[in-house]
């Protein structure tokens, strides 16, 4: 196995769990660049396509036709497959080439050119990139909600708190399919008992999120999925005009569409043509253009484990998001299914997506725990709250997600717990427990949640199907039932697919049903001081994580809290004779502003074991208070100018020691205690006695060092503002003074 | 009774708050009356509220004055689709899939499509796939 002890560590660390491949181009197995892609070409006859990437009509794909005919726009085509692509490449991160222009050379690009253009962008550039070419100007987020029992309860607890977390979309799906109109309903019931116009979806079979939709038990679908070669595409039982028709399908019921694809699902399949997989993703997004889509989830998705496992895949993720965004279409991307083992590569991963920020950041944050997610274990889930939550106010950027309290999220839950029991009550479903309201406020996930009669369940769902039981239907029964204001919230979202505004690119809908979309908050992106900027109420509320405490308040000597020790000052400290001397420099704001150390021992304590430290030595302790600085080593540094031994100790008041010796610059020592967060009482005793050798010269073995790496980290606030107040008592001009100390 | 203002795709979107007037449901009940009291007197039926062809159309002007062709499309063959039962519109979505029909049977969809619910777009967009398909061979032997 392995000599060195480091390798075999490293070799256990999570990274190491996730597979890493070398390329394998003839396969697919490759991620932006592989040497089977073909080249740029177009050529066009009388408005007809001859030509293209190399490609001759008669050879054309089912993909390759529907690209030619819906796709590409046939007049912008010559000009912009014209143009070099590098040129084409800077002209995209170019803060001066308005997101319009690229959108529409983009409409004349094919496939190969596309990939050619992409692949001059580094990284960063690809970010610089997609803020500027996301279509909506405010970032959002969608979570997925599930549990592992298809629990309708926990489903409309969960959806409500979602909601309330800010999420704009929520979608489901089932552990068994015959619950997907239940799921549908729970989700729709709670999501908009948490915020009024969150939209809602539930990933089933084609037919039935159909049948869904058109009930106006969902808002929203993201089920259309495409391949990008032939091949995979009749494997997915579809092909693109069967998909555009559907795509139709849903907007004539009023539901907003979102097709699906991303890298890697055609050589999962086996059918990669030996094809890179971000070659082959362009063709699907040109599909998704062609059929009228408003927008992808991209970014992998479920494969995203094997770009990952290649060279670039991470970069290769955001490029597929980018040419989304290129194509105009709105982007939710991905950043849903679990990507590595390690945290520390997820996190990295989502950088890409976060920090330019995306018209979904996930395409499905699981808001539920690992166990109940039914989409395959999140790559964030409600674990990750508080992580997510500080990354946004670590770069004070919009991630879609706002901090809540527990009392108002046990609040929206039984709420609509509430408004479940009572619409299944009247539906005539398996009655909800007040057991089953009471306990879903309070429980991690559905195996604390008391057992429900699945088969009963089930049938109440085929029922909601049978007897066309629809969203205004719903929203008619919470009004009887006194569950006016979340019937109101149902009632406006099935006004809204009478409307369509939110058929419109990027649609979302603020709390007051305000449509926000590429076309009324398109994204203005045109350098610094343009754009989405975290601002006002929003940036507020990201700032304000409940968790923060106010610096001000912290540290507040409390009353009870009495010094049984008395400090007085007898006067100017002076010079000392006694050779065995050894005095004790206190900070400003020792045993009087500040009465404990950093880790809560109190100053009495601390200095009687010092002294009796130096006194077992045969040390003469003379204590002194320094008023001139608030640093330890001149604190140090002075009251050993003032000992006859010429040996001092200087006590901050957090606890922090050195001892110091008359002849030495300041900042040197003979011996430092800096962590005074892992020091005990007999430390102080400890730093007293070695003090008391150095003063008669005796051999000192020094305080043993405790390493600790997290001390700074957890105490860098607390020493903060200690020091802050041991340096409020500083007197620059007060000269030291002998202290008598009665314990 | 005066004719509604020209509807500007332009400036007037979101309809919702700039153009309430234009807007009706499927069955011709207007915006201003979809109310969840009238729903409660019974003065308006649940299977009513759905959108029509005219605010499809007025969606797929929005997206057509806003640089977005393939969208302002799909609104229009959704506009049509508006008219047909939810059981058909499957049935055709299915007969679309790969291998499931004959030249035939997708031609006789198209056909029915212009004379039973004049759905113009949504015929010829059979009518292409079934050239493509021929093409591809993803039609069922007849």
């Amino acid at each position: 196995m392995y000599s060195s002890k480091r390798f075999e560590l490293l070799s256990q660390r999570p990274v190491n769990k996730d597979s890493c491949i070398h390329e394998w181009p003839e396969k697919g197995l490759a991620n932006m660049e592989s040497p089977f892609d073909p080249l740029p070409s177009l050529k066009i006859v009388n408005g007809i396509v001859k030509e293209m990437d190399g490609k001759k009509q008669k050879e054309f794909d089912l993909i390759d036709h529907f690209i030619v005919k819906h796709a590409l726009n046939l007049k912008m085509a010559p000009k912009a497959m014209a143009m070099d692509s590098l040129t084409i490449a800077r002209m995209i991160t170019d803060i001066h080439v308005p997101r319009e222009k690229i959108v529409e050379i983009f409409s004349g690009l094919t496939p190969a050119k596309i990939l050619q253009v992409v692949g001059y962008l580094n990284p960063v550039e690809m970010m610089m990139a997609l803020q500027k070419m996301r279509a909506r100007k405010t970032p959002a987020n969608q979570a997925h909600v599930t549990n592992r029992k298809d629990n309708p309860v926990l489903l409309a607890a969960d959806a409500a708190e979602a909601a309330l977390r800010g999420f704009a979309e929520e979608e489901t799906t089932v552990g068994v399919s015959r619950s997907a109109a239940m799921n549908a309903l729970a989700i729709l019931v709670g999501s908009q008992t948490g915020r009024g116009g969150v939209l809602t979806q539930c990933a089933v079979e084609e037919a039935l999120n159909l049948k869904l939709g058109m009930l106006g038990l969902t808002t929203y679908s993201e089920t259309l999925s495409v391949y990008g070669t032939e091949s995979t595409f009749k494997d997915g039982d579809d092909t693109p005009w069967s998909k555009a028709f559907l795509a139709s399908a849903y907007a004539s019921r009023g539901v907003k569409v979102r097709f699906t694809s991303g890298t890697g699902s055609e050589v999962l399949m086996g059918n990669a043509e030996g094809k890179s997989m971000l070659y082959l993703e362009i063709r699907c997004l040109l599909c998704i253009k062609g059929a009228g889509s408003q927008g992808v989830q991209n970014g992998s998705i479920s494969c995203v484990a094997l770009p990952l496992s290649l060279p670039g895949g991470a970069r290769t993720i955001l490029a597929e998001n980018l040419i989304a965004t290129l194509l105009d279409l709105e982007i939710a991307s991905g950043n849903d299914a679990m990507s590595s083992h390690s945290d520390i590569r997820k996190s990295a991963k989502l950088m890409a997506q976060f920090l330019p920020g995306t018209d979904f950041i996930c395409s499905g944050y699981s808001s539920v725990p690992k166990g109940d997610n039914m989409f395959g274990g999140g790559n964030f889930d409600s674990d990750d709250y508080d992580d997510y939550l500080i990354l946004q106010r670590d770069f004070l950027t919009n991630g879609g997600l706002l901090p809540v309290r527990e009392e108002e999220v046990v609040e929206i839950r039984r709420k609509a717990a509430k408004a479940m029991q009572a619409l299944f009550k009247k539906l005539n479903f398996p009655p909800i427990t007040d057991e089953e309201v009471e306990r879903v406020p309070f429980v991690y996930g559905s195996q604390e949640m008391p057992e429900r009669d699945r088969v009963e369940d089930l049938k109440a769902s085929e029922r909601i199907l049978n007897e066309n039981i629809t969203g205004v239907e719903v929203a008619r029964i919470l009004y009887e039932e006194g569950f006016k204001e979340i019937a109101e919230k149902i009632f406006e979202i099935q006004k809204q697919r009478v409307v369509g505004d939110y058929l419109q690119t990027s649609a979302i809908f603020d709390s007051h049903f305000n449509v926000l979309s590429a076309i009324n908050d398109p994204n203005d992106y045109r350098g610094p001081g343009t754009g989405y900027r975290l601002e006002g109420e929003i940036k507020r509320k990201i700032m304000n994580l409940p968790k923060a405490k106010d610096p001000r308040e912290t540290l507040m000597v409390s009353p009870t809290e009495t010094i049984s020790m008395r400090v007085e000052e007898i006067g100017m400290a002076a010079s000392g004779t006694d050779p065995n001397e050894v005095i004790i420099g206190l900070g400003p704001a020792f045993g009087t502003v500040l009465r404990e150390t950093i880790n809560g021992l109190p100053h009495r304590e601390v200095l009687k074991e010092m002294i009796l430290g130096i006194e077992k030595e045969g040390g003469k302790v003379r204590v002194i208070k320094i008023y001139e600085t608030s640093d330890c080593a001149f604190i140090g540094h002075k009251a050993a100018q003032l000992s006859g031994s010429g040996i001092a100790i200087g006590l901050q008041s957090k606890g922090t020691a050195v001892i110091h010796r008359k002849d030495l610059p300041p900042l040197n020592n003979l011996e430092l205690l800096s962590q005074a967060s892992n020091a005990t009482l007999e430390t102080y005793y400890t730093l007293g006695a070695n003090a008391a050798r150095y003063a008669k010269g005796l051999p000192v073995s020094p305080l043993p060092i405790v390493i600790d790496n997290m001390a700074r980290l957890k105490y860098i606030v607390q020493t903060t503002l200690l020091h802050m107040k041991e340096t409020e008592e500083v007197h620059p001009h007060q000269p030291p003074k002998e202290l008598r100390i009665e314990f | 009774m005066m004719k509604a203002r020209r509807f500007d795709p332009k400036k007037e979107y979101p309809i919702a708050s700039k153009r309430p007037d234009l807007i009706k449901t499927i069955t011709g009940i207007e915006y201003k009356d979809l109310t969840l009291e009238n729903l409660i007197s019974g003065k308006i039926d649940v299977q009513e509220i759905r959108i029509s062809p005219e605010t499809l159309e007025f969606q797929a002007q929005v997206a057509e004055k806003h640089g977005r062709p393939q969208l302002a499309l799909n609104f229009r063959r959704a506009a049509e689709l508006t008219r047909i039962p939810d059981e058909e519109v499957l049935k055709i979505y299915h007969a679309l899939r790969p291998g499931r029909s004959t030249k035939e049977e997708l031609m006789r969809i198209a056909e029915e499509l212009i004379k039973k619910y004049q759905a113009k777009l949504n015929a010829a967009f059979i009518r292409e796939a079934v050239k493509i398909y021929e093409k591809r061979n993803l039609l069922k032997k007849g």
